[in-house]
């Protein structure tokens, strides 16, 4: 096992990139995920591999698009701003069935917004933020430790699904630091040569990448396939983490930063005698709507906390399918909610359905 | 407050001041440290335009179990260097904890009499080592004097990490001033008894 290091999220990220074999990262800088860029350009020459600051966010999605359709590995990362601009090329890699990692530092939005941490993208990253019917498998860190390895795993589902995976994570995990140790991997071999575009040898047939198919008949049956890749993924990679259900009265429902907080003020909240417990989505795409249905057996009420104005929660509610109460607190705008504030919240509710 | 030993255990800190004061690198030293100790750690910095100037802050955690939330309201120790830091952070210290300050940036302490307040003057001690950088290891080094949240060897080797090696011909007087802290705060801590 190797050594612990401390780095910064975003720094664990594009270390991480490195050691998992990514042949090319093309980017644009963005606070807060500048440090990215910064460190792949030092590092990435060193190993022989491609890293290009674009002229914008518009063409470093379509780099990674020719990239991914030449056979290669590749990402791109951006915050909240630039992966809008990107979401045309997306749509347009998941299409053509590409398989590429996309990062998202979230920021607080809309627009411009703030540099400060956000998990405003929730829709846009699980809902398909770009045209068409197409989802991407998205891994959501809550810490560094989970910045480097879901790169990783990320490239790894890329590959098994040939679709985009997104990494969404969020200002404070990209700038923070916190030990991290990198495990050992080898990069899969992946036979790419029934459609990638390497140059056509004499034996096949010319491989042709597009997301165009004009006759209604052939798209639909595309679509099909692709509906049929997505029911795979929603069978096999739901991933969560639970924390004190086993004897729960209360739940929690965070993700990233926010279930970090969560988490304190879970021992804050039991501290009191609140039995509340935490699921902490790691997936967010697929998402465990099953694990939710099961709780709603033991939990009296559940609590989505989240740094926007209430977007996971409906996600909640459709997995509770109104068995018990689902609440939201939220704080926006690069605000962050503290421990002992989510608890007096809490609290409040608490008494509020006790009362009703 | 979390007793000297309890404070080996689980530490949270809030360090702040102005930009280019060494905010950073003093909680990333003592980061480091707990990681040379293998400790949690967290370092939580704020960050955007105050690279720019302005207020600068770091969250420090040292633990030894895993560390939940990065972001806390309130604190076991605080560092603060300026006097915007004083007015902010200064509530924000748990009854019992111990508020440290660099008393030549301060001029209105708290007044607060269920936490251990004390005055370093850091900034002047540091000129008189004619380097005005090393600022914040007196803080560090007083710190560790009054909180020994981490061995002194361990912020010897966190040091060595944190300062670039072009930098390294600087390794002594950073050691020196930490020595310096170490002193003040206890010549501080006797007044106190």
């Amino acid at each position: 096992m190797s050594e612990f290091k401390l780095m910064k999220g975003n720094e664990a990220m594009a270390e991480a990139a490195i050691q998992a074999g990514c042949d090319a990262y093309f980017g644009y800088p963005i606070t807060p995920q500048s440090e990215v860029l910064e460190y792949l350009a030092r590092e990435m020459p060193k190993h022989n591999r491609i890293v290009m600051q674009a002229e914008s966010e518009v063409a470093s999605i379509n780099m990674v698009y020719g990239a991914a359709g030449a056979g290669f590995r590749t990402m791109t990362s951006s915050s909240s701003p630039g992966i809008s601009l990107m979401q045309e090329g997306i749509s347009y890699i998941a299409g053509a069935e590409l398989p590429c990692l996309i990062v998202n530092v979230n920021r607080a939005g809309p627009g411009l917004g703030t540099i400060q941490p956000g998990q405003g993208d929730y829709f846009q990253s699980t809902k398909g933020g770009g045209h068409g019917d197409y989802k991407m498998i998205v891994l959501a860190p809550a810490s560094v430790q989970e910045m480097a390895d879901f790169v990783f795993l990320g490239f790894d589902l890329a590959d098994k699904y040939r679709n985009p995976v997104l990494m969404l994570s969020d200002g404070a995990i990209g700038q923070m630091m916190e030990k991290v140790q990198f495990k050992p991997y080898t990069r899969p071999e992946i036979d790419k040569s029934s459609w990638a575009t390497t140059g056509k040898p004499k034996t096949r047939n010319r491989n042709y990448i597009t997301s165009l198919h004009i006759l209604p008949e052939k798209m639909e049956v595309h679509n099909l396939k692709l509906e049929e890749k997505f029911k795979k993924i929603r069978e096999n990679e739901v991933r969560f983490e639970e924390i004190n259900t086993a004897d729960a009265d209360y739940l929690f429902v965070a993700y990233g930063l926010s279930a970090r907080i969560c988490q304190k003020a879970m021992d804050i909240a039991r501290q009191k005698g609140i039995r509340i417990g935490l699921l902490r989505p790691i997936t967010l795409y697929p998402y465990p709507y099953q694990r939710l249905r099961e709780l709603t057996a033991q939990v009296k009420m559940m609590l989505s906390v989240e740094l926007n104005s209430g977007q996971m929660v409906e996600d909640v509610r459709l997995g509770v399918e109104g068995k018990v109460p689902v609440e939201f607190y939220g704080r926006m705008g690069g605000m962050m909610p503290t421990p002992e504030e989510i608890v007096h919240h809490l609290e409040t509710l608490i008494q509020y359905h006790h009362a009703n | 407050m979390n007793s000297i030993n309890d404070c080996r255990k689980l530490e949270e800190l809030i360090v702040a001041g102005f930009g280019g004061q060494g905010v950073l690198s003093l909680g990333m030293t003592l980061a480091y440290a707990g990681m040379v100790e293998n400790k949690e750690i967290s370092w939580m910095p704020s960050y955007g335009p105050e690279m720019r100037g302005g207020t600068a802050n770091c969250i420090v955690i040292l633990s030894d179990n895993k560390i939940s939330s990065p972001i806390l309201s309130l604190f076991d120790s605080a560092i603060v260097l300026n006097q915007p830091s004083m007015d902010k952070f200064a509530p924000r210290v748990k009854p019992g904890g111990l508020l440290l300050y660099e008393s030549g940036n301060i001029f209105k302490p708290s007044t607060r009499t269920d936490i251990d307040i004390i005055g370093i003057p850091a900034t002047t001690e540091a000129l008189k080592m004619k380097n005005a950088k090393t600022m914040n290891m007196i803080m560090l080094g007083a710190y560790l004097q009054l909180k020994p949240v981490v061995q002194n060897d361990s912020i010897l080797e966190a040091l060595a990490k944190v300062l670039p090696e072009k930098y390294h011909h600087l390794l002594p007087i950073n050691r020196q001033a930490l020595e310096l802290g170490e002193a003040l705060a206890k010549e501080m801590k006797t007044q106190l008894v």
